[in-house]
């Protein structure tokens, strides 16, 4: 844990200092989301029956964005070949790299989701819903993408491949995640959706940094 | 005693075959200084030893020492994981504080001044040279005790300060018991070191129809 959080914070220490990939995804998905209501035109009527399925479209597009080199850097500089002989675990080094995207890229999404719902008129009743979509659908795309990023180590032209890898892996959490949105704005109950999320998400957490951490071994041999 | 011994290990890089049947056996307060041309498979021998890379056949054995707390490699390659936006000082902290948390700080600034870079402390890694990178990175050695020194061409972009620094802290390493494996070009001065010569270890070319 101590190790961990040790590596969890030198990431965000480093993305603090540097800035550049997660407050690009940040204002991707700003302003993808806010390109839309230029493109459909602004009835209510249509864009708020578009607007669930458009916040977690941008959303996992901004993901899959950040993602591509968020091993690359450390594999490069050789800090993974340091840190496996100072005996951290590739999977702790997969968790710490995910665990710190998220930090970084899901959760501002949480926090600026309901603003942007507002701009494209997503339905009243289906705000709580949507954060508490995104904040259990989130970190599933942060995993996935991590086992995806791992996978195109040391590949040339990743980010098409990443892409190809993981947008097919985000197609469930983006059914649960908008099906429970879509309940909620019609005043159903969104709990069966939701709790398939949380499936999701609780498969994803074990299973994710153990795949990562196999493609990381892979590419360092 | 032997610490770390080697079994005639084979390297395998890209389906081609670099070295095969090398042996080694390294003595606490031991060295082995590692030659060879370039491509003779010194930077893959240092890793193979590391871990890093797996043997196509024979094995590496590192005898455990219950009362030795250190870890057991320490390793200096070509690429030197220095962060470019984390000052020289924040960059060892990093790697002290992953070792163990307690006084992280102090052991990272007498690291830099063993290596003479206390007043590069503040400087992010992007504007240190490649020497100054090198003795960074030669200084996660002291902030992270190691029983075995894997150093991949250690005194590449070093100045001749700099090589006695290096050669002080491997005599005070290998009287702290403990070894060290350096591939290098240069003649550097270390007690007692046995010489590898990889140009030993080439395959040998079939001969036609074998």
């Amino acid at each position: 844990m101590r190790v961990l959080w040790h590596l969890i914070r030198r990431d965000l220490t480093l993305v603090f200092r540097s800035g550049t990939d997660a407050g690009a995804a940040l204002a991707f998905f700003v302003v993808t989301v806010t390109l839309f209501p230029f493109g459909i035109g602004p009835e209510p009527e249509i864009l708020g029956r578009v607007a669930a399925g458009l916040i977690w479209v941008a959303a996992l597009l901004a993901t899959l964005l950040s993602m591509e080199r968020l091993f690359q850097a450390d594999y490069e500089d050789g800090t993974f070949d340091q840190l496996l002989l100072a005996g951290v675990s590739a999977e702790a080094i997969a968790m710490a790299k995910i665990a710190a995207h998220w930090l970084v890229t899901g959760l501002p999404l949480l926090i600026v989701a309901p603003v942007m719902g507002a701009m494209i008129q997503l339905p009243g009743g289906a705000y709580g819903v949507m954060v508490a979509s995104l904040a259990l659908g989130t970190p599933v795309l942060s995993l996935i993408g991590g086992i995806g990023a791992a996978l195109i180590l040391g590949a040339r032209r990743g980010g098409a491949l990443l892409a190809l890898l993981v947008l097919p892996l985000f197609v469930p959490p983006l059914i649960f995640a908008v099906g429970a949105i879509d309940a909620a704005a019609l005043g159903l109950s969104p709990r069966a959706n939701l709790l398939f999320l949380a499936g999701l998400l609780a498969a994803a957490l074990p299973l994710a940094p153990v795949a990562a951490a196999a493609a990381i071994r892979q590419v360092l041999d | 005693m032997t610490i770390l011994s080697a079994e005639k290990i084979a390297c395998q890089r890209a389906g081609r075959l670099v070295f095969q049947s090398v042996s080694l056996r390294l003595d606490a307060g031991g060295a082995i200084v590692v030659v060879g041309r370039n491509g003779a498979g010194k930077s893959s021998l240092l890793r193979l030893l590391a871990g890093l890379l797996k043997p196509l056949t024979g094995s590496v054995v590192t005898e455990p020492s219950p009362d030795d707390q250190r870890r057991m490699f320490g390793y200096v390659g070509h690429h030197d994981a220095v962060k470019p936006t984390l000052t020289a000082l924040e960059n060892l902290v990093f790697w002290a504080g992953l070792a163990d948390r307690r006084e992280a700080r102090a052991r990272a600034e007498l690291a830099l001044d063993a290596f003479d870079i206390a007043q590069l402390a503040d400087l992010p890694g992007r504007i240190l040279s490649a020497g100054q990178r090198r003795r960074l990175s030669l200084g996660r050695l002291l902030v992270a005790p190691a029983r075995i020194w894997l150093l991949d061409e250690p005194s590449v972009a070093l100045d001749r300060e700099s090589v006695r620094r290096l050669e002080g802290e491997i005599g005070r390493h290998q009287a702290a018991g403990g070894g060290v494996v350096v591939a290098t070009h240069q003649d550097l001065m270390i007690a007692g070191a046995e010489t590898l010569d990889l140009e030993d270890h080439r395959p040998r070319r079939r001969t036609a129809g074998g």
